[in-house]
């Protein structure tokens, strides 16, 4: 997994709530076997004005030039402000891989759907939470300043502005050891393997029909 | 010391070991696998040499991607991404010594319709899937719930999930249920007064004498839109329906282990004194049959209803949320639900396609034809046996003649990744979970109901009250 620990980069705001994983990547999208090449299809409907599809080349679809990210002010942006709910719908892990894909670390949101926030963390990509007011301060913050960069820095739990002003975020700590040190979260289990065996087999004592083996199915 | 929640329970039993930092190792019973948001997590085995911990907890099936139309192989399938999805997913579990049930075999079906019809989820599971609504799996008293792929692979190496505590939330309704209102409409409601970030942070349990009225399929409909009130778990606690639907299913207990299993399956209710961090209390008369008019599930009234002003709303980010879902749907504030036409009509997904949601649908059709400006009504039954015995039954018969179409099991237009789809535009009556936008097609428009009121809409051409149907 790729590490994070800090990251200074341009922001693009997304002024919605409740954006759902099928706005993020519409489930045509999700037939891939792959974990990369999702970024081009990022917000699909969104940025494009016709209907994607696997496969296209999207340089070619006429492109929404209404949309935020569409704006040459936020080309090469790699933090996202969002609003409330982000990543609310499907479990689907394709919408952190499409943010990545395209170039997001971290995206900044009042609050998030719980699968999507758990999928961020698995893929190196930052998912911070700020309250709704300290939202709304960015958000006019970049509205008056279209280009602003901020700085999340992981180790001190902080978004920072150019200007100095520091939003403190909360973050677990099993999670931020992970992503500062890059970790693989299976390796890391499985040097607990012994005591998983322990636990099977106090379990398979007391709820055998859990651990039966089904010869037809 | 407060006594237990079901949820408790269900967590401390699993649990595997304890980190310092709140989160846990908690070990996985019952893994389900799909096509979708399962070849990553293979490909992420292979490539780290690691093999599965232990095959016989999983189960597989295809169903986002197949055809609802008859086919013999993979390679019956036009779609070129669909084709090689379904493939890969036989492909991995033959490698991996996996047990799937693949095209052709009546066990195939909607995976959360699959695994408790197998008799593969039993109450006092931890039961994970690639899939958000695994929480349908929680009316048989199991932890289930929906995981990421990169959870899938974690799964699939070690039986276990990193997983936090959730808050308990208990979601009570007490009564009666009116005539004509389902176990959909319960949810429905729910969620419309709840709304879709109600239960963010929460396992639900859903409690109280209307739910407990309800048959087990019942109770899968409403934990299976758990996820849309925001909670990724939903459950409801053991009693006699729950035992009597598990006994004799291919994969449960049986014998000497059965009385085993039932005595420690009782236990599986929450305490008298055990402590909720939030309640939610709903009179069970208050709620009518529900069509949902927006494009998130919150956004939901009454069928008798008129559509809600913007205006009367004080929360400025629900107000604009609901003026682009009204400029979406191509509806007004204040016009009744029965004025919405009904282009197409879906009658399937993993909330609505089991047989009594098939009985119920083939209940309102009987004797009735669709009605001609509708353009199509699809019937999509949830699993090979669910087609098998509605068959058995006639239902088949019934909505043919009704001038439905009678399909093979998947997920189909519940999500549209299979030719199954709305044009944009189209307004659709659907029994599936999530009115999004462009869900079931490029700008269709997403109308969720219950099976009975989706036929009673394909039969009259817009929505109309079933209790006045006659
Ligand atoms: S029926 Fe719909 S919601 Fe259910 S698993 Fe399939 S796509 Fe998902």
């Amino acid at each position: 997994m790729e590490k994070f620990v800090k990251h200074e980069g341009l922001v693009a705001p997304l002024d919605r709530a409740n954006v759902d994983t099928d706005q993020i990547i519409p489930k045509q999208f999700l037939k891939s076997i792959k974990r990369t090449g999702f970024g081009p299809n990022l917000f699909d409907e969104w940025r494009y004005l016709d209907e994607g599809y696997p496969g296209q080349d999207n340089d070619a679809r006429p492109k929404n030039p209404d949309f935020v990210l569409n704006q040459p002010v936020y080309q090469g942006a790699t933090i996202l402000l969002a609003r409330r709910n982000f990543g609310c719908g499907s479990s689907r892990e394709h919408a952190p891989w499409a943010l990545m894909d395209f170039g997001f670390r971290a995206v900044i949101a009042p609050s998030f759907a719980d699968i999507f926030y758990n999928n961020c963390f698995k893929n190196g990509l930052l998912p911070i939470v700020l309250s709704e007011e300290q939202m709304e301060e960015l958000f006019q913050a970049e509205a008056a300043n279209p280009g602003l960069r901020l700085t999340v820095d992981l180790e001190a739990q902080q978004v920072r502005t150019p200007e100095g002003k520091a939003y403190d975020f909360d973050i677990d700590e099993f999670r931020k050891h992970c992503l500062l040190n890059g970790l693989d979260e299976i390796g890391l289990t499985l040097q607990e393997a012994d005591t998983i065996r322990a636990y099977e087999e106090r379990r398979r004592a007391r709820e055998p029909w859990v651990f039966a083996e089904h010869a037809n199915h | 010391m407060a006594g237990k929640t079901l949820y408790d329970k269900l967590w401390d039993a699993h649990l595997v070991a304890q980190r310092e930092d709140g989160s846990a190792l908690i070990y996985i019973d019952r893994h389900i696998i799909h096509e979708v948001t399962s070849p990553q997590a293979f490909e992420g085995l292979r490539l780290a040499g690691r093999q599965p911990w232990r095959t016989g907890a999983a189960v597989a099936t295809i169903d986002h991607n197949v055809p609802t139309t008859p086919f013999k192989s993979a390679a019956d399938i036009t779609d070129e991404t669909s084709r090689i999805q379904v493939q890969t997913l036989q492909d991995n579990t033959r490698e991996f010594g996996i047990t799937e049930f693949g095209i052709g075999d009546v066990r195939q079906g909607i995976v959360h319709v699959m695994a408790p019809e197998q008799g593969a989820v039993v109450p006092g599971m931890t039961v994970v899937c690639g899939d958000s609504h695994t929480s349908t799996n929680g009316a048989l008293a199991c932890l289930a719930h929906g995981i990421g792929t990169s959870e899938v692979e974690h799964v699939l190496a070690t039986q276990t999930l990193v997983a936090k505590k959730m808050k308990n939330m208990q979601v009570k309704v007490e009564g009666d249920l009116g005539p004509g209102v389902t176990a959909k409409d319960v949810v429905l409601h729910i969620i419309g007064v709840i709304g879709t970030a109600g239960g963010t942070g929460h396992a639900i349990e859903f409690a109280g004498s209307a739910i407990r009225s309800l048959s087990l399929e019942g109770r899968m409909t409403v934990c299976n839109m758990a996820i849309e009130a925001g909670a990724r778990a939903g459950m409801v606690a053991v009693d006699d329906v729950t035992v009597d639907y598990v006994k004799g299913r291919p994969m449960a207990p049986s014998g000497e282990q059965w009385a085993q299993a039932e005595a420690y399956w009782r236990t599986l209710v929450s305490d008298d004194d055990a402590r909720f961090d939030t309640v939610v209390e709903i009179d069970a008369a208050d709620i009518s049959p529900q069509v949902s008019w927006g494009t998130s599930p919150e956004m939901v009234v009454a069928v008798n209803a008129s559509l809600p002003d913007p205006q009367a709303e004080n929360d400025e980010v629900k107000r604009s949320g609901m003026l682009r879902a009204y400029e979406y749907m191509g509806l007004k504030p204040g016009i009744k639900v029965g004025d919405i036409p009904v282009d197409r009509v879906f009658i399937g997904s993993c909330t609505n396609s089991r047989i009594e949601d098939l009985r119920a649908a083939a209940d309102v059709a009987k004797g009735r034809k669709k009605a001609d400006s509708v353009k199509q009504v699809l019937v999509v039954p949830g699993s090979g046996l669910v087609k098998k015995q509605a068959e058995q039954e006639g239902l088949d018969k019934i909505f043919i003649e009704a001038g439905f179409e009678w399909r093979e099991p998947g997920c189909s237009m519940c999500l549209a990744m299979n030719p199954d789809r709305l044009q944009p535009g189209e307004h659709c009556a659907s029994t599936s979970n999530r009115n999004f936008e462009g869900r079931q097609g490029n700008g269709g428009r997403t109308h969720l109901v219950s099976p009975a009121m989706a036929a009673a809409a394909a039969v009259a051409g817009h929505f109309v009250d079933v209790r006045e149907l006659g």
